[in-house]
């Protein structure tokens, strides 16, 4: 095969799989950046930025010192980068197309070529949202949300976003019908559904997600495009007044209907983050702990049960819209009932812990950190999902310490831990665990450096899209200095990523060669050679047991691979 | 390429090619994709001030004629699917041809009606009906070039496919069909909406 068919427009899982995670990767670091770059505002507005802030331009920050527009562009963009381009590309396109082939036995997707073409709508998309930046008046700048009216007068940046998202929404789509296809069709013989490991079933739950919620988001960015393109008003009321003008528009159009198609994504996409997440951290738990997932059946009834109410809790998102009193109270009450779920599945995790010895590796140590990380960012949401206290929190740093705590130490540590676990079956070789450990502990202190503060800043009714952190506003007084803390806990965040970077590229080419099974796993991509060549496996593969058969009496060893037969 | 499993058999415990599965996957996100609009096209009715009916500003004839012309086109893809599973290649061409030609006729039509509207300076700027009107209909519109797309490289490019493996360009075609059914389908959910409601 000549290199750009075997590495550039592959149509083989695995590379495909590295190629979105490294990608993810990328946008992950780069909206990093970009949230640096707004640290250093909020902490010391209206000083001028170090470093870069001479490059920066007139337009976007002149001699250094960021404007608010410029502020509101990199809010917008990175939100949008590191939900759709950096965690989503990783944790299903990534991790997914990598191990869950791998995990059922089979030689591949079932759509190769579609595979293909969805990693490189994801790419292009990728340049589109960059390439905004360069655009006159800059990216997007109406928050990830992109609410009208603002967004339907906003700059062109706009206009790329929405066609950015149309690539992005593509990709997620065919990728999202080739998961639910391979999870289905190519399982291997003996593989039953309630055989599968919860990786697995957490993907194709996610898979139904992104394949179901997207669309509408497809739907409503048409009629975003067409408000900005071609004159319509679906998302512009009558009367409505821009720079004390009325608008010249045809009006009669609703800027609450943007906000449900939007947030029936958007809601479910939450679970999309999560989801592989728990996924990966359960196969870590499992693995070092050395015994089964404690309630395993439950767990994967609850992953079904909470893909199924996703659908149905979106408004909570819109209390303060004005929608309504009976509808506030149906979206409370499904809020609350989709927490059970949720819990189910993070106490099975916990017990699971109960009485094993367990090896406290790197990926362990990641795995073991999202739980509680998870379990702060969850339970900080039970006030947002009911509408009474959502009145004084909704749109404070209280809600972005929230997410921010599932999706930043809950679900990049989970995605760090999995890049730690499968790296040996990628590469072959083993990341080091020193540098492991020098990534993982200024990381964790750091992580909640940088968010515990948000809780008590929304607290005191900080909003979260002021371009200057609270300076302006008496009542942020008190609190505003934490600003400082949370902003150089950011920087020191970078810092801590500098082990892992150097460990990453130092294993690929020296780390400790291992075996095709190095953490003695069930599940059958360790049965795979390391890294597993075109066609994954070098025997046919049976399977005769269930995921997690650790330490099962009698046996001498303590694992049994699912495909292996029991020692009488 | 790799030889992958249950392309023209079916797996026997599913009972599904994978074909098939991806297909009605697919036009399950259709479905969202379209009754998002659907959504948005009730929730700008009932709360926009005025609303006007359908057939006042469009031509209910042109499109009463349409709507025929996309059900026969769906009877002629049936017949083309059906002329395959007897192994008869000429008629499966004759009858992909006709599916082609119907979708034409339909896109023609609808070449007239929309020069109309904007002949009589009817924007989708000019109101939110006549926005919804044109997003519906021109999305719907895609979708029937992309069928036509499609069936025009399987009546063309069928020959050498149907040499090597009848049955598996049988399912292909089948799945086409699945999908020009569905456009098919939204375009009768369309018509009465639009212009009769």
């Amino acid at each position: 095969m000549s290199f750009w068919r075997k590495y550039v427009f592959s149509v083989d899982h695995k590379v495909i799989g590295i190629q979105y995670a490294v990608t993810g990767l990328m946008f992950l670091f780069f909206g990093f950046c970009l949230m640096m770059i707004m640290r250093w505002q909020l902490a010391y507005p209206g000083q001028p930025i170090p470093f870069i802030g001479s490059w920066l331009g007139d337009a976007r920050a002149p001699s250094g010192i960021m404007l608010p527009d410029f502020y509101n562009q990199l809010g917008a963009m990175h939100g949008t980068i590191m939900v759709f381009l950096g965690v989503v590309p990783l944790a299903v396109g990534g991790f997914g197309n990598y191990v869950l082939p791998l995990q059922i036995g089979a030689v591949d997707m079932a759509f190769p070529k579609l595979n293909m073409i969805s990693y490189w709508c994801l790419f292009l998309g990728g340049v589109i949202m960059l390439g905004s930046f360069f655009l006159p008046g800059g990216a997007a700048q109406s928050g990830w949300t992109s609410y009208p009216p603002l967004a339907d007068i906003a700059p062109s940046g706009q206009t790329a976003w929405l066609f950015g998202m149309i690539f992005l929404i593509t990709s997620s789509l065919l990728g999202s019908m080739n998961f639910i296809v391979t999870t289905i069709q190519l399982r291997v013989k003996g593989l039953s559904f309630f055989r599968l490991p919860f990786f697995v079933w957490a993907q194709f739950v996610t898979s139904f997600l992104l394949l179901l919620a997207f669309p509408p988001l497809e739907a409503a960015g048409v009629l975003q495009l067409m408000d900005r393109l071609a004159g319509t008003s679906f998302f512009l009321p009558t009367g409505l007044v821009v720079s004390g003008e009325i608008l010249q528009v045809s009006g009669g159009g609703s800027p609450l209907l943007w906000q449900h198609l939007f947030w029936f994504l958007a809601h479910p996409e939450v679970y999309v983050l999560i989801l592989p997440a728990m996924g990966i951290v359960a196969e870590i738990i499992a693995n070092n702990t050395r015994k089964p997932l404690w309630g395993y059946r439950s767990m994967v009834y609850s992953v079904i049960v909470l893909g199924f109410l996703s659908f149905v809790v979106w408004a909570h998102h819109m209390f303060l819209t004005g929608m309504g009193t009976v509808m506030s109270s149906f979206f409370q009450t499904t809020t609350m009932i989709i927490s059970i779920p949720s819990v189910i599945l993070l106490s099975c995790l916990f017990i699971s812990l109960y009485g094993a010895s367990i090896r406290f590796n790197t990926p362990m140590l990641f795995a073991l950190a999202f739980l509680p990380m998870f379990g702060i960012g969850g339970l900080t949401g039970l006030p947002l999902g009911l509408s009474a206290p959502d009145i004084a929190l909704h749109d404070t740093y209280y809600v972005i310490g929230h997410f921010h705590y599932l999706v930043a130490p809950g679900t990049i540590f989970a995605l760090f831990a999995g890049i730690y676990y499968w790296f040996p079956k990628a590469t072959g070789r083993r990341m080091s665990e020193l540098l492991g450990k020098l990534h993982f502990w200024p990381s964790i202190i750091f992580m909640n450096g940088i968010f515990m503060p948000m809780f008590i800043q929304g607290f005191a009714g900080v909003s979260r899209r002021l371009a200057d952190g609270g300076a302006t506003y008496d009542f942020a007084g008190n609190v505003t200095p934490l600003n400082r803390m949370m902003s150089w806990s950011a920087w020191g965040l970078a810092l801590a990523q500098i082990p892992f970077i150097i460990n990453f590229f130092m294993s690929m080419r020296s780390g400790v060669k291992v075996g095709s099974n190095p953490w003695n796993a069930t599940t059958l991509e360790w049965q795979a050679p390391s890294p597993p060549p075109h066609g994954n496996f070098t025997r046919e593969m049976v399977v005769v047991r269930g995921p997690y058969e650790y330490s099962v009496p009698g046996q001498k060893e303590d694992f049994l691979p699912q495909n292996q037969k029991a020692e009488a | 390429m790799l030889e992958l499993p249950y392309i023209v058999e079916p797996r026997p415990d599913t009972g599904l090619t994978n074909g098939k599965l991806g297909i009605w996957l697919f036009l399950a996100s259709e479905v969202m994709l379209f009754g998002g609009l659907f959504a948005a096209y009730i929730m700008l009715r009932v709360g926009g001030p005025t609303w006007p009916v359908g057939a006042d500003i469009l031509n209910v004839p042109m499109a009463t004629f349409n709507t025929v012309v996309l059900i026969t086109s769906s009877i002629t893809m049936v017949m083309a699917w059906a002329a395959l599973m007897r192994r008869n290649y000429g008629t499966y061409q004759l009858y992909m041809f006709a599916t082609v030609g119907l979708g034409l006729v339909f896109l023609t039509v609808k070449y007239f009606e929309y020069s109309h509207k904007l002949h009589d300076g009817l924007y989708p700027s000019t109101s939110t009906f006549l926005a919804i009107y044109f997003t519906l209909t021109g999305l719907h519109m895609l979708h029937v070039i992309a069928g036509m797309v499609v069936i025009t490289y399987f009546a063309l490019a069928g020959r050498s496919m149907f040499r090597k493996n009848p049955q598996w360009l049988t399912n292909r075609v089948e799945h086409t069909g699945l999908f020009w059914h569905f456009v098919d389908l939204v375009w009768i959910f369309l018509f009465p909406v639009l212009y009769l409601m």
